[in-house]
C-alpha cells in the first residue's frame, strides 16, 4: 500500500487530472485506508497499550512507572490464575472436543435424506440464536440441585439421582462444557452440513458399486475429505472458548470456590475488581500469546496453501 | 453516580434529592446497577479518564483511600471546620474519609455486619437460644439439624463467606486479633494457632449449610430464614429490609443479635460519597453542599431508617428507628468506648481492594473445597497477602 503524504500531493496541485489519475489509481486503498487505520488503532494499537500497561505499576488507574516482569511474576504465583489456566486446557479441550463430535454425528445424522430435515436443521441451530448468558442462567437453574434437574426427578420418584456437579468445586468447570456444547454443537453441524452437501456424489457412488457400506463410506471416503472443515471449526470453537467469560459469568460466576475461573474472568476481576490493572493487563497478554500461538501457524499454513494454488 | 437501585436503597435517595432541590442544587441521577459496586467503578474510571467525572459517587470507605491516593477528590475541609466533623461524625469513621489530613468524603451511613438473624418461631420449636459463642453455635446448629432445618443460611458467593470468616475471627480472637490479623495483616498473627481454630470452625459450618448453596444471592438465603426452611442468617443490617418486606416484626416474629462472641464489638462499613475535583465554581458549591445536606440530622434520620442502617452521625435521636436500629446504635456507642468499633474485611473498609480480594479468594476457596486443611489455608493467605504488597 502506498500514498504520498499530504505534502507531496500539494507539490502537484496544478494539473488537476493528474490528481484525479492518482485517486483512480489507488481507489481501492484510499476505500480502505479508515478501516485499517481504525483496525490499527483499536486491535493493534490497544495491544500494545496493554502490554505497555502489563509492565507497569498500575493500580486503579494508569500509571506508567515502569517495573519490569515483575507483574508478570505476581501473575503466575496467584493459585487462582493457575487455576483458570487449567481450567481453560480442560475446557476447551473438551469443549471443542465435544462440539466437534456431536455436531459432526447430527450432520450425518440430518445428511441421510429425511424429511422434516429444514425443521430439525432450525431445531439444532437454534441455540446459537442465544447469548451466552442466556444458556448460562437457563443451565444454572437447569443444573442447581434444589431447583432443576435433580429435585424434577426426586419428585417424580428417582430418589436416588443426584448430579450436583453445579455446587461442586471438582465437578463444576464440567457443567460449563455442558452448556457451551449444548450452545456450539448445532452450529458445527451447519458447517458440517454445508460441507457434507459439498462432496462429490459420484465418488460415494463409485465406493457404493464397490460394495463398500455406510460406516465404510463416512469413514474412508466422506470425512476424511472434511480435513478443511475440521480445521475451520477448531479454530472458530478455540477463539470462543478463549473468550468464553459470559458463560462462567451466569452459569457458576467462577464459583463455588473459584474453581471455574477462566483467564478471561481473572483478568476482568483483578482488572475491575481488585485495583489490578497491570496484572489483569499481563493476564491479558498471557491470552494473547496463547491465541496466537494457536493462530499464526494456522494463518501461516492457510497463507502458504493459497500460495502453492495460484 | 452510585449503584443504589434496590427499593429501599432508591427510596433513601429520594430524600436526598428532595433535601438538595430545597437547597438550590439540581440533581443529574446517573445510577449503574450492581449490588456490589464494580459495575459503577468502571464506568467511573472510564469517566474520570475522559475528564467527564461525575460530580459525586457512591463509595465504600477503603475506595475513598483509593481515589483520594490518585488525586481525583474535592478538598471538603473548609466545611470539615465549618460543621465541626470531629465532633460530629462516628470517630472511626473520620480517618477514613480523610486523607493526608484533608477531608476528601462524607460517610452517608453505617451498617453493622456483625448480626446473626434468626427466626423466632423456628427457635422456639427446636427450644434454643440464640449462640452467644462459636461452641454454642455449634451446639445450637446441631439442635436445629436434628429438628429437620437448615441451620445456617448462607450464600456461596465469596463476600458472603468472607462476611462469615470475619465473624469467626472476631468471635474466636476478639478485637485485637481482628485488628492485627485483618486490618495490620500481620504475619504472625494469620499464622497463630487462633487463625488456624477460625478456619477449623469454618470446616464445620460446612455442614450446617444446605447443599445448594453455591452461588445463592444473600437476598434468597434471607427468604430461607423468612419462610423457617432455615434457622439463622449472618449477615449485615440490609437483610432487615428483606425481614420488613415479608411483614415480620424485629424483636417478634425474628431476632437480631450480635454474631457469636462478638458481643459488644460494632463492625462497621459505610456508604460514602466522593466528589471528584472540577473548575467549574457552580459544581463545586454544589458538591459543598451536598457534602452538607448528607450529614444533616433531618437526612441522616429519614435515610437511614428507610436503608436499614444507622447514622454516620453520634448525635441523631433514634426514636424512630426499630428495635434492631436501636440497638446497632447503642452497641456502637458501647463499642466506641472500648475501641472495639471494627471496620470490616469484606466490605472494603478495613483494607484496600487488592489484599480484600486475597482473603475473599481463599476463604472462599477454603469454604467450597471439603479436602483443604486450614493450614494449607493459612499458607495461601501468607503467600497471596506476600504478592499484593
Amino acid at each position: 500500500m502506498s500514498f504520498p503524504d499530504a505534502g507531496a500531493l500539494a507539490d502537484h496541485s496544478e494539473p488537476k487530472s493528474d490528481l484525479r489519475l492518482w485517486l483512480a489509481k489507488n481507489a481501492s486503498q484510499l476505500a480502505l485506508a479508515p478501516s485499517v487505520v481504525i483496525v490499527l488503532v483499536v486491535i493493534y494499537g490497544f495491544m500494545v497499550w496493554t502490554g505497555v500497561i502489563s509492565l507497569t505499576a498500575s493500580k486503579m488507574l494508569p500509571n506508567y512507572s515502569f517495573v519490569g516482569l515483575a507483574q508478570y511474576g505476581r501473575l503466575w504465583s496467584n493459585p487462582i490464575w493457575q487455576i483458570a489456566v487449567s481450567n481453560i486446557f480442560i475446557f476447551g479441550f473438551l469443549f471443542i472436543g465435544f462440539s466437534t463430535a456431536i455436531g459432526l454425528a447430527l450432520a450425518i445424522l440430518i445428511d441421510q435424506k429425511i424429511r422434516a430435515e429444514g425443521f430439525l436443521r432450525t431445531v439444532y441451530l437454534y441455540p446459537m440464536a442465544l447469548s451466552f448468558i442466556v444458556t448460562g442462567t437457563a443451565w444454572k437453574w437447569i443444573l442447581n440441585p434444589g431447583l432443576g434437574l435433580e429435585r424434577m426427578l426426586h419428585m417424580w420418584g428417582w430418589e436416588s439421582f443426584r448430579f450436583d456437579w453445579l455446587v461442586n468445586t471438582e465437578y463444576a468447570i464440567y457443567t460449563l462444557v455442558i452448556a457451551g456444547v449444548w450452545q456450539s454443537s448445532g452450529f458445527v453441524m451447519a458447517l458440517f452440513l454445508a460441507a457434507l452437501r459439498g462432496i462429490d456424489e459420484d465418488l460415494v457412488k463409485a465406493a457404493r458399486l464397490d460394495g463398500a457400506g455406510a460406516t465404510q463410506i463416512y469413514r474412508r471416503i466422506i470425512i476424511p475429505q472434511l480435513g478443511p472443515t475440521f480445521m475451520t471449526v477448531g479454530v472458530i470453537l478455540m477463539q470462543q472458548a478463549v473468550k468464553s467469560f459470559d458463560l462462567v459469568v451466569a452459569l457458576t460466576s467462577g464459583g463455588p470456590g473459584n474453581s471455574t475461573n477462566l483467564p478471561a474472568t481473572f483478568m476482568y476481576t483483578q482488572t475491575f475488581g481488585r485495583d489490578q490493572m497491570a496484572v489483569g493487563a499481563a493476564s491479558a497478554i498471557m491470552i494473547l500469546m496463547t491465541v496466537a500461538a494457536i493462530v499464526v501457524p494456522y494463518l501461516y499454513i492457510d497463507i502458504r496453501n493459497n500460495r502453492n494454488e495460484r | 453516580m452510585h449503584y443504589w437501585t434496590s427499593g429501599s436503597e432508591a427510596a433513601g435517595l429520594d430524600v436526598l434529592k428532595q433535601l438538595l432541590e430545597k437547597r438550590g442544587v439540581s440533581w443529574s441521577d446517573s445510577p449503574v446497577a450492581g449490588g456490589t459496586g464494580m459495575n459503577m467503578v468502571q464506568v467511573l474510571r472510564a469517566r474520570i479518564a475522559s475528564d467527564t467525572a461525575p460530580s459525586a459517587a457512591q463509595m465504600h470507605a477503603q475506595q475513598v483511600q483509593a481515589w483520594a491516593a490518585e488525586g481525583v477528590l474535592t478538598d471538603l475541609s473548609d466545611l470539615a471546620k465549618k460543621e465541626d466533623w470531629a465532633k460530629i461524625i462516628a470517630p472511626e469513621l473520620v480517618p477514613l474519609i480523610s486523607y493526608n489530613g484533608k477531608s476528601v468524603a462524607v460517610p452517608v451511613n453505617v451498617h453493622r455486619s456483625n448480626w446473626l438473624w434468626y427466626n423466632k418461631k423456628v427457635f422456639d420449636k427446636a427450644g434454643v437460644q440464640p449462640p452467644t459463642t462459636w461452641d454454642e453455635f455449634n451446639q445450637v446448629s446441631e439442635k436445629l439439624l436434628a429438628a429437620g432445618v437448615t441451620p445456617l443460611a448462607l450464600g456461596g458467593q465469596p463476600w458472603q463467606e468472607a462476611d462469615l470468616f470475619e465473624n469467626v475471627v472476631l468471635g474466636l480472637g476478639g478485637a485485637d486479633f481482628y485488628r492485627k490479623a485483618l486490618i495490620e495483616q500481620d504475619q504472625e498473627a494469620i499464622k497463630s494457632e487462633t487463625m488456624v481454630k477460625v478456619f477449623d470452625q469454618l470446616r464445620v459450618m460446612n455442614k450446617f449449610v444446605d447443599k445448594n448453596y453455591p452461588g445463592r444471592d444473600w437476598n434468597l438465603a434471607t427468604q430461607m430464614v423468612i419462610k423457617g426452611e432455615a434457622g439463622m442468617q449472618i449477615m449485615g443490617d440490609w437483610a432487615k429490609g428483606e425481614l420488613s418486606l415479608a411483614k415480620m416484626e424485629p424483636n417478634v416474629d425474628y431476632g437480631c443479635s450480635p454474631a457469636p462472641g462478638t458481643k459488644g464489638d460494632y463492625v462497621w462499613l459505610t456508604d460514602n460519597f466522593g466528589f471528584f475535583t472540577t473548575k467549574d465554581e457552580n459544581r463545586v458549591k454544589g458538591q459543598i453542599e451536598m457534602a452538607s445536606a448528607i450529614l444533616d440530622k433531618d437526612f441522616q434520620e429519614a435515610f437511614n431508617i428507610k436503608k436499614g442502617s444507622i447514622p454516620s452521625r453520634v448525635d441523631v435521636s433514634m426514636d424512630k428507628f426499630d428495635f434492631c436500629g436501636k440497638a446497632a446504635y447503642a452497641d456502637r456507642a458501647e463499642a466506641q468506648k472500648t475501641n472495639t468499633s471494627l471496620p470490616s474485611l469484606t466490605h472494603n473498609a478495613a483494607t484496600g481492594a487488592t489484599k480484600t480480594g486475597v482473603f475473599l479468594d481463599v476463604v472462599s476457596t477454603f469454604f467450597e473445597t471439603p479436602t483443604m486443611t486450614s493450614q494449607q489455608a493459612i499458607d495461601q493467605l501468607v503467600a497471596g497477602l506476600k504478592s499484593a504488597e
